[in-house]
């Protein structure tokens, strides 16, 4: 392969630029094949695929500036070759007509005004503003007047940069990704019963394992690639039986031995009645449970996270406390369960006992290797956590876990979820490698490797997702940085709790993003943001891999990646217009700094020079600040998780290979968690031990069933569940804008069942109004799609921007993990004449 | 045809970007504000046409130009295969599986497709009559290759 040379490729790029400001030059003499290597070498080089939680690599092949193929890499361990249909369309994601080149502000007669129109800026200008807001909100409220949202699609350093500049620049704990909305109650679940986030198992299981449980995810839609290492391994492999779970039939079930159809909210109670089964029929692993396991008694009744004036928040009796327990031995436990009968489990799930009673026998049996699987069915629930824990129950009962085959795994729905949100902990109440804001050890050894003096970081948790949308509209937040996510499309109850904030009087909100997405269009002043390889990034897959790619191409016009726009903004702050005077006064040394020498140019941050950067890519950050920004970022941050259970390899070692799964220990990946021979952290002689625990065991919960926050009644017969298509990816900003992916699927629509939709006297494509307590939307009716929802249920996408589902969901959350519930809430449908 | 699409497609690109004020810029909802909604389209058609499509790019999964509406591909059975399987085609005329889908994780052909590879509609797609949201500037290959040839030959 030639090598090109910055040089090589900045003229191209010019060139390129030319000819497609003048059209593009016929050659008179062409062959019909061109085969002067020189001119058809294409230059591969490996990035992370910018869409789900799986991480596949991808190659990706640039040619005179321009992104012009990509393919799945057949290096990678993960994906082997093989992409999804969005995947191998990622050649086309950054090309929409519609980039943003500039920022936009919104003006009337040249000045700002929040009811103008959007204006183009310049970078200084749209900065100016922003410091302004922000230092008088500062001034008048204090560090909860700001708030941040970003997102799992944060690079690491963006995610760790961003986190910085809110939790000891600003000292405000306002900031949240938007994988509240996705992992949140996976991260309860993970930290209530092994108290250290992300699975203990890796993608290797998939491989080894001899039954497959779906709890609540449609993995053929959603996570594809790792779709086909299990039609894979059942195919290749006669006795592998695989089970899916759902509350709508879809095309998971295509590979389904044991198809089970439940009603809403009855999980709860099918997990229950697996744990009963296991202890009734002396399946219990009794060495291992004795071992390496605690029970405990979680509290009940802990509400539905909605505001605290709702009926439901003012009849529960524990949602003050609602993550509570007490400590119960086996004995009581096995007494808890007992009621969870198949019988009763049958009733109210709405599955026939055969199927029940064939899965139970499968967790229960100790020669079947058992993986289950979840995602948003299980998390966003406003029992998600407790779903979360029921999971890890069974497995724990039997000892099913930390080997290989034996796995519980939440799947997780973002690039980096894990890598940026969890990991580098943006979450209002988390510091990196599972520290909290909230334990005054954490937050000083934040501060130590920070060189900040103690007490900077806030104690206070701040606001989550959903409580950041009702301060805005409260008023409690007025200066709103949204980076990397699309949440007015997003975010829950949209009309009632969502776009008020955004459009109130008294806020000032800035949306950075590489498309004029629905929240640019709610936003105050826009920024023009590089995507994808137009930056150097690193994200983190949900088997805790951890994936680098260099800059690929330039972004166009005055885009920016992330980094750099917070970074650059720290400039615009004196430590003192940030830091009260009691932190000063008693630290006088950080006096007369700006926020940017505080953070950023530490000593550490700034502590690799320009030459470290790759000579053959282009590394636009870097050039601007001076210095490798990426590698100092990331070498700090690596410094809270080395020895300490969440080691990271070094910086340069990542652009070499296909990604590594943390702790890496020695140089050596570590593949099974917790469990001795495969995790150096284990004790020799342990066999296993979760040492996320003080005491090394893990808890199993008693947990019961609790109803939904809303279900379906007289005037609101329907339950709504709301997801996502193949197709496209989230809020569809990158997936809608390539014409082959829009073409497939171009239209969200109400997936019902045909007699419920004969009752009404619709058919298909009868256009119908969805309606609940909050909002409405229209859409047309499918009654013969992929997904084919029981009677009293209907199913609607939420990618489509022009047909905004979140209008009518409910902003219901779990009371622990503060995830929302999108999957349950109660509409009515009402037909629209012709 | 399609190297006219392209150029038209590059210049508009050079023209592109936000010149003036405007007051809706969420190009998806085609300015429909945001608390309300605009008309729904009926269900989009499919494409039945049999036309093969040019690829982007040699690696793209070719897209389905037929309806497959109602196509079993499950654990009993995949109904693409009873016309794009290697036994078929000659029957059947269609194209056949490419080989890359008789290759293991390990890159080892396997005397049948790899189960792998099982359920077709993860990578292929039929398409619709629905119109572009937004036009797309990616530019194919030949037509870089060509720019690149061109230049070099200034060069000389």
């Amino acid at each position: 392969m030639t090598k090109l040379t910055r040089r090589d490729v900045i003229k191209a790029q010019a060139v390129a630029a030319a000819a497609a400001a003048a059209g593009l030059p016929l050659s008179a003499e062409a062959q019909n094949l061109v085969t002067d290597s020189s001119i058809t070498d294409l230059k591969w080089s490996k990035a992370a695929c910018r869409f789900c939680g799986t991480g596949c690599s991808i190659m990706v092949a640039t040619k005179a500036g321009r992104v012009v193929a990509t393919h799945g890499d057949a290096e990678a361990e993960v994906n082997r070759g093989l992409n999804c249909v969005k995947g191998y369309f990622l050649s086309k994601i950054m090309y929409g007509k519609d980039r943003l080149t500039q920022p936009l502000l919104r003006k009337t007669d040249g000045v700002y005004d929040k009811e103008g129109d959007f204006t183009p800026v310049s970078w200084g200008e749209a900065f100016d503003i922003m410091a302004e807001k922000w230092k008088a909100t500062l001034k008048e409220k204090g560090p909860t007047g700001i708030g941040m949202f970003g997102s799992g699609q944060w690079t690491v350093w963006e995610g760790y940069a961003a986190s910085k500049l809110m939790k000891a620049g600003f000292r405000s704990n306002n900031i949240d990704p938007n994988a509240r909305h996705c992992m949140a109650s996976a991260v309860g679940g993970f930290m209530r019963t092994f108290g250290i986030d992300e699975p203990m198992g890796c993608y290797d299981d998939f491989e080894n394992a001899d039954a497959f449980f779906l709890w609540g995810s449609n993995m053929a839609e959603m996570h594809p690639i790792l779709w086909t290492r299990i039609a894979d391994r059942k195919f290749s492999n006669p006795h592998v039986k695989v089970g899916v779970l759902s509350t709508y039939k879809h095309r998971s079930f295509d590979l389904a031995d044991i198809p089970m159809i439940f009603t809403p909210q009855t999980d709860l109670v099918m997990l229950n009645f697996i744990a009963n089964y296991i202890i009734e029929n002396g399946a219990v692993n009794q060495d291992f449970v004795s071992k390496h396991v605690n029970f405990r008694r979680g509290n009940q009744d802990i509400g539905y996270g909605l505001r605290p004036e709702h009926p439901l928040e003012q009849a529960a009796e524990n949602n003050d406390k609602a993550g509570g327990s007490t400590e119960m031995t086996f004995e009581e436990f096995a007494e808890f369960v007992k009621p969870y009968t198949l019988q009763y489990a049958s009733e109210m799930s709405g599955v026939p006992e055969n199927r029940l009673l064939e899965m139970a026998k499968m967790y229960a049996d100790p020669d079947v290797k058992i993986m289950s699987l979840w995602t948003m069915g299980a998390n966003q629930h406003t029992r998600g956590v407790w779903v979360n824990n029921m999971l890890y129950n069974v497995h724990l009962l039997t000892g099913k876990i930390s080997t290989p085959g034996n796995s519980p795994f939440s799947l997780t729905g973002q690039p980096s979820a894990c890598g940026t949100a969890r990991e580098v902990g943006t979450f209002s109440h988390r510091l990196p490698a599972d520290l909290v804001v909230a334990n005054p050890k954490h937050r000083a050894f934040a501060e130590k490797i920070w060189k900040l003096p103690d007490g900077t970081i806030p104690p206070k948790p701040g606001a989550h997702a959903v409580l950041q949308n009702r301060h805005l509209k409260d008023g409690k937040i007025n200066c709103y940085w949204v980076q990397v996510n699309n949440n007015m499309q997003a975010a829950p109850n949209m009309m009632e709790e969502t776009l008020p904030g955004y459009r109130n009087p008294d806020n000032f909100i800035v949306v950075s993003d590489a498309y004029p997405t629905v929240t640019c269009e709610a936003a105050d002043l826009i920024l023009p943001t590089a995507m994808w390889v137009e930056k150097e990034g690193a994200y983190g897959n949900a088997e805790r891999r951890t994936q680098f790619w260099h800059q690929l191409v330039d972004a166009p016009g005055e885009s920016k990646s992330d980094l750099w726009q917070l970074v650059e903004f720290s400039k615009r702050f004196n430590i003192e217009d940030v830091w009260d005077a009691e932190l000063l006064d008693a630290n006088p040394e950080y006096k007369g700094k700006t926020m940017y020498d505080v953070l950023y140019a530490n000593g550490q941050v700034d502590a690799y020079p320009l030459e470290q950067t790759s000579d053959e890519y282009e590394n636009q950050e870097a050039n601007d600040f001076g210095f490798y920004i990426q590698k100092g970022l990331f070498e700090e941050y690596a410094a809270f998780g080395r020895g300490h259970g969440h080691d990271l390899a070094d910086f340069d070692t990542y652009h070499n290979v296909r990604g590594l799964r943390w702790p890496v220990v020695d140089g050596k990946e570590t593949r099974w968690r917790f469990k001795e021979g495969s995790d150096p952290y284990v004790t020799p002689g342990a066999d296993y031990e979760f040492y996320g625990k003080p005491d090394g065991k893990a808890v199993i919960f008693a947990l019961p069933f609790e109803p939904a926050a809303e279900s379906p009644d007289e005037e609101y017969p329907f339950w709504l569940s709301t997801g996502r298509v193949l197709e496209h990816w989230h809020s569809g900003s990158m997936t809608q804008r390539v014409p082959e992916l829009h073409s497939a699927v171009p239209d969200a629509l109400c997936y019902m069942h045909p007699d419920d939709a004969k009752a009404k006297g619709l058919r298909r494509g009868s256009e119908v109004r969805v309606i609940s307590r909050r909002g409405e939307i229209n859409l047309r009716i499918e009654t013969r799609g992929r997904n084919k929802p029981p009677k009293g249920l209907v199913f609607v996408p939420w990618f489509d921007a022009a047909k905004l589902i979140n209008k009518v969901t409910l902003d219901a959350t779990d009371p622990i993990s503060k995830q929302t519930d999108y999957k349950k809430c109660a509409v009515k449908i009402v037909p629209l004449g012709a | 045809m399609i190297k006219i699409h392209a150029i038209a497609t590059a210049l508009v690109f050079a023209l592109s970007g936000v010149a003036f004020a405007q007051e809706h810029v969420a190009t998806l909802r085609g300015g429909t504000p945001l608390a309300e909604q605009g008309d729904v389209p009926q269900i989009a058609k499919r494409v039945n046409s049999d036309l093969r499509q040019v690829r982007n790019y040699p690696e793209q999964p070719p897209l389905i130009p037929h309806k497959i509406d109602g196509y079993q591909i499950d654990i009993n059975v995949n109904k693409c295969l009873s016309c794009h399987s290697r036994a078929a085609i000659g029957d059947s005329q269609a194209p056949m599986v490419s080989i890359t889908h008789f290759m293991n994780r390990d890159n080892q052909f396997l005397a049948s497709v790899t189960p792998r590879r099982y359920f077709c509609t993860q990578c292929h797609v039929p398409q619709s009559d629905a119109k572009d949201l937004v036009e797309n500037t990616f530019v194919d290959v030949d037509q870089v290759l060509e720019y690149v040839a061109g230049t070099k030959a200034g060069d000389n």
